[in-house]
Formats: structure tokens, C-alpha cells, sequence
């Protein structure tokens, strides 16, 4: 990755996200947010973090793996149980990288 | 400038979530320098952006290789979130200037909302402008200082530590945190499996498509239950 690309595709996402940011604020008595679209984006962080997730654990090296055999699986779902348990960033990649080391070295 | 004393009571109220910033914001700096970005394209992007989850989703897309418009879609609807507190706050700053609105937006955070709106609630009356002025830029600086932290001890890291798997773990914890009852659940489940399933179409397309199906699936499914119950009463 060049540094005009990295520059550019950081501008790009910035720009885009304070626009998000700065919509109603800067709209308010000019538009409203309907009512549906409000209740809509609620779903949005489960959605795309689950979305993000589930492949990174399934297809560890780019194809579909559901087996023993893959360490990214097993030491995810014990992170994922620190997840739901915790809700904590730090204790859930302690716990997973820790699970996934221990893994690779057994497995 | 003469800083009213809500600024202050902003900034205290911050000090239990700044628990959560801090871990957040280090692991956003190490992950940057373990796709590859140089300490100054980290702290860059982490003063242009100053959205934590979506950073990590771009890094998880560049250690991947995804083409460029990927990660822009990605960032922006895990981003459009902020639309919503947008809205929410948008009737208390209607006095202010147009730069001010503009720096209140750009500072505008989950913590920030959840701190503001929470004291909104209370009966204690509060000058809501200084106030989330306060809780707002305490936590922007606390941010920006964990992840410059981040991003230095990120070159410590050596690669062969795998530290590409803390990205799906920290998504893990934020996801977690996002699921408060059924419609949310099935939403993360639906976007989730549509992303296993989708995950050979080109370009990452399936992580986009599995984020709308899994947010029409919430919607929908919260829909019913508001009809089922209106039918029910």
C-alpha cells in the first residue's frame, strides 16, 4: 500500500463518517429521521461485528474449515465465551490469543 | 474562554467508561502497526477517523487485501450509527455556531452519547452543551493519547505473534456488548452466517450483503413482535 493510497482511503473514510457525524445536527428542522430508519440502524453494530467475525473463525486461511483441526475456531468460541461473559476487549484477546498459542503448539 | 462548571461535571462523569476507552483505543494502535501502517499513518488516521470499530475493520480488511472501496463501505455503515445520536442530540445544539456544531460532531463518540444522554435523564437540571463538550473531549483526548501509546508499543509487537486473530476477538467483545434482546441477537446471527455462506463472492461483497440482511432480519423480527403484541392486547 502506497502512502497516497493509505492518505486518501483514510481521508475518505473521515470525511464520510463526520458528514455521518454532523448530518442532524447540521439538518435539525430542515429533515427529520423517519422513524423506521431509526429503528433500523439499532441493528447495525450486531449485524456487521458478527459479520466481521464469523468468516475470520470459519475460513481461517480464505476456504471453509470446520474441524478440530482449526485453531482460529476453537480458541475463537472460547473468546467469545470471555465475550459474553465479560464484555471485555483486553480478557477477550488475552483469553483467545492465549487459547490459540496453546492450540497451535498442542494441535 | 470561561468554561462552565457542567464542562467539568462532563469530564468527571466520564472517568468509569474511560476504563473501556483506554484497552480500546491501545489495541486500535498496535493493530494498525500489525497491518503494516508506520506509527505516524496510525496516530493519522486515529485524529482523521476517531471511530475505533471501524478502524479495526478496515485493518482486518487490509490484512486481507480487500480492494479499497471494501473498506470505505464497511467503515461508513458500521459508522451510521452515528446518524442516530445525531438526531438524538441535535435539538441541544441548535444555538451554537456552525464551527461549534462541527467540533461537537467530530468529537461525537459512543461513550460520549451514552454519558450525555444518561444525565439528560435525570432530573438534575444540566447546561447540556458544556456538559457533553466536557464528557465528549475528555474522552477525544484520552482517545488520541492510548492510541498514539498503542500505535508506539504496536513496533514492539513482533508479526510472528499472530496478532491478526485480536481482530475478530475485539469485534467478539463489541458484539457482545451490542446484543440486548432477541431482534439484536438474530440480527448478529443472520449477518454472521450470511458471512460465512457469502464469503466467496469477489471483492468482500458478502460482508456488506450479510450486514443489510442481518439488519433487516432485526428489523423485521422486532416488527412482528410490536404487531404480535398489539394483536395480542
Amino acid at each position: 500500500m502506497s502512502a497516497t493510497f493509505i492518505w486518501t482511503l483514510f481521508l475518505a473514510i473521515g470525511l464520510g463518517t463526520v458528514l455521518l457525524r454532523l448530518s442532524f445536527i447540521y439538518l435539525f428542522g430542515k429533515i427529520e429521521m423517519p422513524d423506521w430508519l431509526r429503528r433500523a440502524l439499532r441493528f447495525v453494530p450486531a449485524a456487521v461485528l458478527a459479520a466481521l467475525v464469523f468468516p475470520a473463525l470459519t475460513h481461517p486461511a480464505g476456504t471453509l474449515d470446520i474441524s478440530l483441526h482449526n485453531v482460529r475456531l476453537l480458541a475463537g468460541l472460547g473468546g467469545a465465551l470471555v465475550a459474553w461473559r465479560t464484555r471485555n476487549i483486553l480478557w477477550t484477546i488475552a483469553v483467545g490469543m492465549a487459547l490459540l498459542w496453546i492450540l497451535q503448539f498442542v494441535l | 474562554m470561561q468554561f462552565h462548571k457542567d464542562f467539568f461535571a462532563g469530564a468527571r462523569d466520564t472517568t468509569p467508561i474511560l476504563l473501556g476507552v483506554v484497552p480500546f483505543a491501545l489495541v486500535s494502535g498496535v493493530a494498525a502497526i500489525s497491518v503494516g501502517l508506520t506509527p505516524f499513518e496510525a496516530i493519522g488516521m486515529s485524529f482523521i477517523v476517531f471511530a475505533g470499530a471501524s478502524q479495526l475493520a478496515v485493518f482486518q480488511l487490509m490484512s486481507v487485501g480487500s480492494p479499497w472501496i471494501i473498506m470505505v463501505l464497511t467503515a461508513w455503515i458500521i459508522n451510521i450509527r452515528f446518524t442516530m445520536y445525531s438526531a438524538t442530540l441535535a435539538p441541544h445544539f441548535q444555538k451554537l455556531p456552525l464551527r461549534m456544531k462541527a467540533l461537537f460532531a467530530y468529537m461525537l463518540s459512543d461513550q460520549a452519547f451514552g454519558i450525555t444522554m444518561a444525565r439528560c435523564n435525570t432530573p438534575i437540571p444540566v447546561e447540556r452543551t458544556w456538559y457533553y463538550f466536557g464528557a465528549a473531549g475528555t474522552i477525544w483526548v484520552v482517545w488520541q493519547v492510548s492510541a498514539i501509546t498503542g500505535a508506539l508499543l504496536g513496533t514492539l509487537v513482533p508479526p510472528s505473534w499472530g496478532f491478526d486473530f485480536a481482530f475478530p476477538l475485539s469485534f467478539m467483545a463489541l458484539m457482545f456488548a451490542a446484543l440486548r434482546d432477541r431482534p439484536t441477537v438474530l440480527a448478529a446471527l443472520v449477518g454472521g452466517l450470511t458471512a460465512v455462506l457469502a464469503k466467496g463472492l469477489p471483492y468482500n461483497l458478502g460482508l456488506v450483503l450479510a450486514s443489510l440482511l442481518g439488519i433487516s432480519a432485526g428489523y423485521l423480527a422486532e416488527n412482528f413482535a410490536r404487531q404480535h403484541k398489539q394483536v395480542a392486547a
